[in-house]
């Protein structure tokens, strides 16, 4: 018995030595990365060639996810409201939500998901078939050449890409509060254009999702060029960047809610 | 005057944690020569390869590569040496990313300011002299093993290196593929003038193209000597791996206890 108990205590601190090595290796791995970001930098057009890969190819799940979120905050929105006679503020509820929360987070959330992942399982999969080791040999450095390219284009993509989950997202409350429900159009707009204030919440919205972007990136090249050269690794890996990102986004909107949303008068 | 050795390897040990991998090597290998290192499947042979790109730093001794001494430069150095030098990994490590032509093209863009049209003839040049010119628009995952192979084999030699290492070129390919990347692998060295060497476990197509023979077993240079001399040789370990010999010097049973006590058997077995 005790024996099993000596060896439960010796795995928990091995996990945890474990893990302090790795936020270790992925510190270095951040401070290295920044470092040799000024070749891609010069050399521009491999970004923008991921910026395809992670922010255009993403469009398509941000702009039908955004579409029915607005779509469905609209309807809450006014089912809520009318009880208090004051259904006209929809579109304020619909734009508040959607530019200082949902629209950074949820965003945040499905980019990991789509571009993160993919990231990650790209890199691995590289580190797996030697490719990052040929580029090695070939006097090439694989983390300015691989791995700095996509995460700016990931930095890059993800304030465009929670922007436009945030326009179309107000489009969809629009089309079922407005053009559905028969909710004024003239208020729904001007109550909006009143409420939102560009200092107070775009910006900090935009300084949310940029946030997000470096988290979300940063932990998907990390856990890709981490990966243990295995299938088996190569997939955990890319199941550790959805979960951690995810985690990270909701730990982190917290953190930054608190901080920019604490005096509203 | 230039040395006659490329390669110099001197009483270099290697080791993982305790387990020694290499023990004491000794080889040189001089300038447009095909060397086959060969051994068993775990010998080491593979890490040798790695320590002469600079990939890992020996225990102790050295390895010099056109006389200067791989790991004790620094990586702006030792990225330099590398421009001239190449390596061949054993399923070819195309970037999947990139069709034939960029991939061939990847380190003239990398290293060189050449013009894109100076470029265009000299990748298709590479592609032609291994038969794959017509499949410059191709990507990776729509090639054979065979045209990859050959695909990297152009890539390797973009830059004409002066050293090219090959590790297990010959592995999973068909007949006919495995005598085309053999033969390449000697035409490219002797029209480029470079250095290569083979890391191999596949002895008869090696034997056919290569100047010098190492067998390494137990992290040991257990033989070493021309085609002919190995063919001919009558020490056990060779003897054994030259033929593909089941049992010899190399046992086939994984060390055990005894066959009848795991059994639970009081007498002998044979």
């Amino acid at each position: 018995m005790p024996r099993r108990i000596v060896l439960g205590i010796h795995g928990v601190g091995h996990r945890v030595i474990e893990s302090v090595w790795r936020l270790g290796r992925a510190s270095r791995f951040f401070m290295l990365m920044l470092m040799k970001s000024g070749t891609s930098m010069r050399r521009f057009r491999l970004i923008i060639r991921e910026i395809y890969f992670t922010g255009v190819l993403s469009l398509i799940i941000i702009v039908v996810s955004g579409l029915f979120v607005g779509m469905v905050l609209g309807l809450q929105g006014y089912e809520t409201l009318q009880k208090y006679g004051s259904e006209s503020a929809v579109g304020t509820l619909v734009a508040l939500s959607l530019v200082r929360e949902l629209g950074p987070v949820v965003a945040a959330l499905l980019f990991a998901s789509r571009a993160g992942s993919a990231i990650t399982a790209e890199i691995g999969l590289m580190k797996a078939t030697e490719q990052l080791a040929a580029m090695e040999m070939m006097a090439v450095d694989p983390i300015a050449r691989v791995v700095a390219p996509r995460f700016w284009a990931g930095v890059i993509s993800m304030p465009f890409l929670a922007a436009m989950f945030s326009s179309v997202g107000v489009f969809g409350g629009y089309l079922v509060t407005v053009v559905l429900i028969g909710v004024d159009e003239g208020s729904f707009w001007s109550q909006m254009q009143s409420a939102v204030d560009f200092r107070y919440d775009i910006v900090n919205g935009i300084i949310k999702t940029c946030v997000f972007g470096v988290a979300v990136t940063a932990i998907a090249v990390f856990e890709g060029y981490d990966a243990p050269p295995t299938a088996e690794g190569v997939s955990g890996a890319t199941t550790r960047t959805v979960v951690t990102s995810s985690l990270a986004i909701l730990g982190l909107d917290f953190v930054l809610t608190a901080f920019m949303f604490r005096g509203m008068s | 005057m230039k040395s006659e050795n490329l390669v110099e390897i001197n009483d270099l040990n290697f080791s993982y944690g305790n387990r020694a991998i290499l023990k004491g090597i000794n080889m040189t290998m001089h300038r447009g020569k095909v060397i086959a290192i060969m051994g068993g499947s775990g010998c080491g042979k593979t890490t040798l390869l790695r320590l002469i790109g600079g990939a890992v730093t020996p225990s102790s001794g050295y390895v010099k590569v056109a006389g200067q001494v791989v790991h004790d430069l620094t990586r702006d150095e030792l990225f330099k040496m590398r421009r001239k030098m190449s390596m061949l990994f054993q399923f070819g490590a195309l970037f999947t990313d990139l069709s034939v032509f960029d991939n061939v093209a990847f380190q003239m863009r990398e290293h060189t300011d050449l013009p894109e049209a100076v470029i265009r003839d000299l990748v298709l040049m590479k592609l032609h002299a291994v038969g794959l010119r017509g499949a410059h628009k191709l990507m990776p995952a729509e090639l054979s093993g065979g045209m990859a192979r050959r695909v990297a084999l152009a890539r390797s030699v973009a830059l004409d290196p002066l050293l090219i290492m090959y590790d297990e070129p010959f592995t999973g390919l068909d007949p006919i593929s495995l005598s085309v990347i053999g033969n390449l692998i000697r035409r490219l060295t002797d029209a480029l003038g470079m250095t290569s060497i083979v890391v191999t476990h596949d002895v008869q197509e090696s034997l056919k193209i290569v100047d010098y023979v190492y067998f390494i077993s137990e992290g040991v240079i257990a033989a070493h000597g021309t085609p002919t001399e190995v063919r001919g040789s009558i020490a056990p370990f060779v003897h054994q791996f030259v033929h593909g010999e089941e049992d010899g010097p190399v046992p086939f049973h994984y060390p055990a206890s005894s066959y009848a006590s795991d059994l639970g058997m009081r007498g002998e077995i044979a």
